[in-house]
């Protein structure tokens, strides 16, 4: 009997585990469904525009929509339009994709104030996702503070200092471009809570920081590492902290005068946002390394840094589900091996995490197609027969219909995306996004 | 410039790499992986994923190292595309803890 599944959510965790179920020797059919009018998820709306080679992971993704029994439905959110519930009626197992929509607050006095960011927002604003696509942004600061190691950070630090002509060629919101032109940053300082070795950044965006034109990056106070964080660490861990220590010890030249700079900071808590309404600088609190693995401890010295604007980029978090358990604390569906795990400690029949929703906002994109090859194949083993038909993707159609729901398939965004390319290449952009839902539900009128 | 599979891999093959690599950018032989340089997208996935570090990025190949570029160019025109794990080589196990991994 052909084993019918329903992924939720269209970014890196869908596709992998629509393929990995495609390929697993068996009569499958797939129906990936997405909230909006387009696909790829964080491959559109999260991988910075001036990265293309990384947003080239979308042709694997086309190449998967491509396959036997796949068919994607756009414009469908689950939780509104059909039930997690319906969906289990109409489908022998759900595999939840649904990724991270919420983030790490800093949880400081004036993190409210006009000025402070958070990355969610912003790397959706300048990538053009509908949710804020529209916000207002002043980006005419001198100085300004993003908080947080990881790559997202690195990214907004990029995306703030590159020079104009390098963005416009790229997809990057024509919005967002706007607003970009009119910056007059000189300083950014990238403030980590603990020190270099905890970074989660990766060597190729970290060294990436150095061949921005007009910035110089420095790291003015770069703490000795002691022996035993180092001793922790696995190979690969031990193989990137090493990588990046030794880029970091390349930046030691101080500034020339009237550079600009990025300047990296290690081991400094912020405490509190000064200004109102808006900001005018960041205290924080220089810190030190305790236990293990390490936790940063405040040391009583504090510092204050004039900055008009803070980025706030301490990781994502994912938002419960309705009707769904949830791990509080670590923002997770509970799960095990991909099964969702219910309140009484047992697996939830036919109900499957993958992605960010499943282990938290770590790793980069490959990282989800062996995490979604691993919840499949747990899938997989569960349920090695179906045991009733089900009326898989002509039931949920029908009763989408019957709500009058307008459902988009895979071939309404490649007219989507060719529409968009068009409109970029008046430009010389590689593409020009269409920012709001309504327009790209108007663009399959034209 | 794109990553490269070292000579660590030889006698282990253990393909995590594939497991890992968003877009299907390893061809394999009897004894090795390869990587096509022109479908890399240098995400570096695979390097934590290898058990035994052969996945490596251009920029850390020290001079002497240089001619794994080429060699992963031709392997991988050479040898059928892979898109799952596939048995690590009969002995992997011990040359992995050979090579000190």
């Amino acid at each position: 009997m052909v084993l019918k599944v329903a992924v939720v959510g269209s970014g890196p965790a869908g596709f992998y585990a629509a393929e990995a179920l495609l390929g697993a020797g068996r009569a499958v059919e797939v129906d990936l469904l997405e909230r909006l009018p387009v696909p790829f998820g964080l491959v559109r709306y999260g991988v910075a525009p001036d990265h293309p080679k990384l947003k080239a992971v979308a042709s694997e993704f086309e190449r998967i929509a491509g396959l036997p029994g796949f068919a994607w439905h756009g414009n469908v959110e689950v939780g509104r339009d059909v039930g997690i519930g319906e969906l289990r009626g109409l489908y022998h197992a759900v595999v939840l994709a649904s990724g991270c929509d919420d983030e790490q607050k800093l949880g400081i006095p004036g993190e409210g104030r006009n000025g402070v960011h958070g990355a969610r927002a912003f790397v959706g604003w300048y990538n053009g996702h509908p949710d804020f696509a529209g916000d207002p942004y002043d980006l005419s600061f001198e100085e300004a503070c993003i908080v947080g190691h990881g790559n997202v950070a690195i990214d907004i630090c990029r995306i703030l200092a590159k020079p104009l002509p390098d963005l416009a060629a790229t997809d990057i919101s024509r919005a967002a471009l706007a607003t970009l032109a009119g910056r007059r940053l000189r300083r950014i300082h990238l403030i980590g809570r603990r020190g270099p070795v905890q970074a989660s950044f990766t060597p190729r965006e970290l060294r990436e920081l150095e061949s921005l034109d007009g910035w110089q990056v420095h790291a003015p106070d770069l703490p000795d590492i002691a022996a035993p964080e180092l001793a922790g660490l696995d190979p690969a861990a031990a193989n990137r902290v090493r990588k990046n220590l030794e880029t970091l010890a390349r930046w030691q030249t101080p500034p020339a005068a009237n550079a600009r700079v990025i300047s990296l900071r290690f081991l400094l808590a912020p405490t509190r946002v000064e200004g109102d309404p808006a900001v005018t600088a960041l205290c924080l609190e220089r810190q030190r390394l305790q236990g293990d693995p390490p936790r940063a401890v405040g040391s009583g010295v504090v510092e204050r840094i004039p900055c008009q604007a803070v980025f706030r980029s301490i990781g994502y978090r994912g938002r419960p589900l309705a009707g769904l358990p949830w791990d509080t604390r670590r923002g997770v569906l509970p799960n095990r091996e991909g099964r969702v795990i219910g309140d009484d400690g047992n697996p939830l029949a036919g109900l499957y995490a993958s992605g960010w929703i499943k282990r938290g906002a770590n790793g980069i994109i490959g990282t989800n197609r062996a995490d979604s090859i691993a919840t499949v194949a747990s899938l997989l083993v569960d349920i090695a027969d179906p045991p009733d038909p089900v009326d898989g993707r002509r039931g949920l159609l029908s009763l989408l219909h019957a709500r009058g729901c307008r459902t988009l398939g895979f071939a309404d965004w490649t007219r989507i995306e060719a529409q968009e390319r068009q409109r970029g290449e008046r430009l010389g952009a590689s593409a020009c996004k269409f920012l709001a839902v309504d327009e790209m539900l108007a663009a399959l009128e034209a | 410039m794109p990553h490269v599979v070292t000579g660590n891999c030889e006698g282990c093959r253990f393909t995590d790499c594939v497991e890992s690599c968003p877009v299907a950018c390893f061809h394999a032989d009897a004894q090795r992986v390869y990587i096509d340089p022109d479908v890399c997208t240098d995400c570096g996935a695979c390097i934590p994923a290898c058990p035994v570090n052969a996945c490596v990025e251009d920029f850390d190949l020290k001079p002497e190292e240089q001619h794994w570029l080429g060699f992963n160019a031709a392997g991988a025109r050479a040898h059928p595309l892979i898109r799952s794990r596939q048995s690590p080589l009969p002995g992997a196990e011990g040359r992995r803890s050979d090579l000190g991994f």
